[in-house]
């Protein structure tokens, strides 16, 4: 007969895990079952695999900058297959990581599909029924098609087919220029693939500001990708052997372009169909759970975070809200949701783009008294030193109060540099508090404090 | 293990506080939430419940002894444990009650306690070593341009940390300015420094009249319907209804047909309540206070006129608790009493109009057949927020509310 558990969560991604591992911590009793590879989309076949994927990219293309230490390299032996399969074991080794961290916490593992059937009900597809106190659903997302471009794992690819390429076309034609298109785009092209970008909106990266994302769009162009913004893709057709596509501007002009394979990364869609529960009277919205506060849904145990409910699809997202979910469920008292101005977004390519809170357009829809102060990277010694100059650090406050509203960064390790960002707005320190301290020299930190010092009026080096 | 039980903000504006009555006993078991004492603060008495638990060994502060935020009043710990040493660790002094001064000569004081001392020795917050209050620098920075204590909050953020919510949720009580300090008869210049409520009050209005583009409409209500019906239904009652429980009552209803007034200007975004609270301004012997009757839109004039009459003499006795003198949407103000005619209020936040009644007085007016007549009007001036409220909007309001306040029947349609 079926054991009562704490808490059942279905799915094992970073939501998932976390979960259960928190779970686990507070003293409940965890079962994740999972119907694929534990550790999720993330881990296998999303954001791990596609880093490595990256850094072996940057190695590649930094071995063509030898010559510049008198060394010649030739890099004609390329073999892709060797890449593919390092991005695979840091998939594998991360996901083998995952099992043993669910095991050292005495998190039951079930690999089996699971559907709910009761508040505190899920049936599995081996035939039994588990019981818990509380559900969590993190079932996460999957890649989204337009209308035309079905995939095919052939020649109309997805994220998850790109990312298990073993062999790289010749050209490639992205359709979708957020982030997730424009790491593609970085990969492949320090492989010598030729690529060619499409975006709907004004500009790559949509989710930040215009002069951020141009700093990437010109690098992009020094590279040769083509970038194609305000344009939409209608249709295709198979001419000898290549792809040919219809594209259309915010104009009403049209041209075709050629490629060998199409990449379509415009979003992911949320997997909460087909979970059964339409059988509890949760009424799913485009395959995304409806959640209120602490993540609940409509049925007090029954409780939904990550890719699977609205919001941004990010990794670290996940796991912030199955934190607030769990503790919830033990009776503690968390935010009862994630504040989404403290959300980090983060873009590996070179350079890299990062940002959190209001974005300067954002700021100024809203009618706020905002300004800001860009320090750009080529300002700090560092980057020099490193030939790292493209680049600049834009801080976006209130004007009356010095309030940080947000921060939009391109450059080297912008990933990385932009948590002091975020630290000082979460801990509410004003731009004050980085302008004073003293940061080491030469690094590429000594961008914020001088963006920090342009909001006080006296920034040194620019 | 003794520990001490100190006097803690219980009001945002709180600098002293009087211990009135002592509930429990040396020797009394207290546990979490039991009430220990009642304090008087600068606002009202409140129970003061004990967040620690334990047997209250020694009282410190004795009944009628005023206490600065932050000093112990009283020492909790295990039955029969000895305190002494911990008493002398702590330097504890022995509250004593503290003789009233009294500066002005005026009838009717409510009972509080407030220590007038000269400006010179009182020390500004900021320079109080021995307890800087955790908050973070954005706090900080908007504490000191708001004019706020930040000993009087109580921090939500890590630690205890006063953080930037704690500043916006601190309930402030705001109402239109009406009463004027009494001249000192003695001819010397007086200074003192203001209290924590005459700050709060300054603070809040100036911010208002600030922020808000206040202006001006009026008109004049014929009341002797009203009056009228008035005195006949309160020919019966024992205890009579209130004028303003009529206006209140006629305001919110009016208001229910016309949402700009009844909506907010709140950093960019228009909120626009459904829920009607009206508050009332009530003179106090040193400042101005709003009780707010709540969904007024579902009460009889008989049930507000109850509920108006407690929650009056609750604020004329100082007892009023800050959610039962915050978050009016629409606020009166009536000088009528006073003799005023008429005259113009400022907006009590978070509110974006307030209405000003003056005097209902018997004038002459002209008849439809040019004739003279003599009718009882009394001035209605409703000051508004120009960023919510467009000026047509204001006057179709007004022009309402004079109409139901003329033909009140109208509104049972």
């Amino acid at each position: 007969m079926a054991e009562k558990y704490d808490l059942l969560i279905i799915g094992s991604g970073p939501a998932g895990y976390v979960a259960g591992i928190r779970a686990a911590q507070l003293g409940m009793r965890a079962v994740i079952v999972e119907k694929g590879k534990v550790g999720g989309v993330c881990l296998n076949i999303g954001c791990i695999p596609s880093k490595a994927l990256i850094h072996q990219a940057e190695l590649f293309l930094s071995l063509g900058e030898s010559e510049k230490t008198g060394v010649k390299i030739d890099r004609s032996a390329f073999d892709y297959t060797t890449v593919f399969s390092s991005s695979r074991k840091a998939a594998d080794d991360l996901s083998k990581g995952v099992r043993f961290l669910l095991k050292k916490n005495n998190i039951t593992l079930v690999e089996a599909e699971g559907k709910v059937v009761g508040p505190h009900d899920v049936a599995l597809s081996t035939g039994e029924t588990l019981q818990a106190e509380h559900l969590l659903l993190a079932t996460g997302s999957t890649p989204r098609e337009i209308p035309g471009f079905s995939f095919d794992g052939k020649d109309i690819l997805s994220s998850d087919d790109a990312l298990m390429l073993e062999k790289l076309p010749k050209s490639l034609l992205i359709l979708g220029g957020g982030a997730i298109g424009c790491e593609f785009a970085h990969i492949m092209n320090a492989f010598g693939v030729q690529v060619t970008v499409v975006e709907m909106m004004d500009h790559l990266l949509p989710a930040e500001d215009a002069d951020t994302a141009a700093i990437l769009e010109r690098s992009f162009k020094k590279r040769k990708i083509t970038v194609k913004t305000g344009t939409t893709a209608g249709g295709y057709r198979r001419e000898k052997g290549s792809l040919v596509v219809q594209l259309e501007d915010r104009n009403g002009k049209k041209e075709e372009t050629e490629a060998e394979k199409i990449l379509v990364v415009v979003g992911r869609k949320a997997l909460g169909d087909r979970l059964g529960l339409e059988s509890v009277g949760i009424t799913v919205e485009k395959g995304a759970v409806p959640v209120g506060d602490y993540y609940q849904t409509a049925v007090p145990s029954i409780y939904a975070v990550g890719d699977v409910i609205a919001g941004p699809q990010l990794a670290h997202l996940a796991s912030k809200e199955a934190e607030i979910a769990v503790e919830h469920m033990a009776g503690r008292s968390p935010e009862p949701k994630a504040d989404p101005m403290l959300v980090p977004r983060a873009v590996y390519t070179e350079p890299q783009v990062a940002g959190f809170g209001m974005t300067e357009k954002e700021a100024k829809e809203k009618g706020l008294p905002a300004a800001v102060s860009v320090f750009p990277y080529r300002g700090a010694g560092k980057s020099v030193a490193v030939g790292k100059t493209e680049g600049q650090v834009k801080i976006i406050y209130r004007s009356d109060t010095k309030e940080i509203l947000g921060a939009g960064l391109a450059g080297a390790q912008a990933t990385e540099l932009l948590h002091e960002l975020l630290l000082a707005k979460k801990a509410e320190l004003l731009p004050e508090d980085l302008a004073t301290m003293i940061h080491a020299h030469p690094t590429l930190s000594e961008t914020l404090m001088e963006a920090a010092r342009g909001v006080e009026g006296w920034m040194i080096h620019a | 293990m003794a520990e001490a039980i100190v006097m803690t903000a219980l009001s945002p504006t709180m600098d002293t506080g009087t211990i009135v009555s002592w509930v429990k006993k040396e020797g009394d078991q207290v546990s979490s939430g039991d009430v220990i004492c009642e304090v008087e603060t600068d606002k009202a008495t409140m129970d003061y419940e004990s967040l620690q638990e334990g047997t209250l060994l020694k009282v410190l502060a004795e009944e009628g002894a005023s206490v600065r935020v932050g000093d112990p009043i009283a020492v909790l710990g295990e039955p029969g444990e000895d305190i002494s040493v911990f008493l002398q660790s702590r330097g504890a002094p022995v509250h004593k009650p503290v003789a009233k001064e009294k500066a002005e000569t005026s009838s009717a004081q409510p009972p509080e306690n407030e220590e007038k001392k000269p400006a010179a020795s009182s020390p500004p917050p900021a320079d109080r070593a021995t307890d800087r209050v955790k908050a973070s620098p954005l706090a900080r920075k908007l504490a000191e341009e708001l004019g706020i204590d930040l000993h009087h909050l109580r921090g939500s953020g890590p630690g205890g940390r006063i953080i930037k919510r704690d500043l916006e949720e601190s309930p402030k009580p705001k109402t239109a300015p009406a009463a004027q300090a009494p001249l000192s008869d003695d001819g010397v210049e007086k200074r003192e420094t203001a209290s924590g409520k005459r700050k709060v009050i300054a603070q809040r209005l100036s911010e208002s009249m600030r922020q808000a583009p206040h202006y001006y409409e009026k008109v004049h209500a014929v009341m002797d319907g009203l009056l009228s019906t008035r005195e006949r239904l309160n020919r019966p009652r024992e205890r009579k209804l209130s004028l303003n429980s009529f206006l209140i009552k006629f305001a919110a209803e009016t208001l229910k047909n016309h949402p700009a007034l009844r909506s907010s200007w709140q950093d960019g975004e228009i909120v626009t309540y459904g829920r009607i609270d009206i508050g009332l301004a009530v003179a106090l012997e040193d400042g101005l206070i709003t009780p707010v009757i709540r969904n007024c839109t579902s009460k009889s004039i008989v049930d507000i006129d109850a509920e108006l009459a407690v929650l009056v003499e609750k604020a004329k006795a100082g007892r009023l608790q800050p959610e039962e003198y915050t978050g009016a949407i629409f606020t009166i103000s009536n000088l009528g009493a006073w003799g005023i005619e008429e005259f113009t209020a400022v907006i009590n936040p978070p509110g974006s109009s307030i209405l000003a009644v003056g005097a209902a007085r018997r004038t002459p007016v002209a008849e439809e057949d040019g004739s003279m007549g003599v009718r009882t009007l009394a001035a209605l001036t409703l000051s508004a927020d120009h960023r919510v409220i467009d000026g047509a909007k204001a006057a179709a309001f007004l022009v309402a509310l004079k109409n139901t306040i003329e033909y009140p029947l109208d509104i049972m349609l």
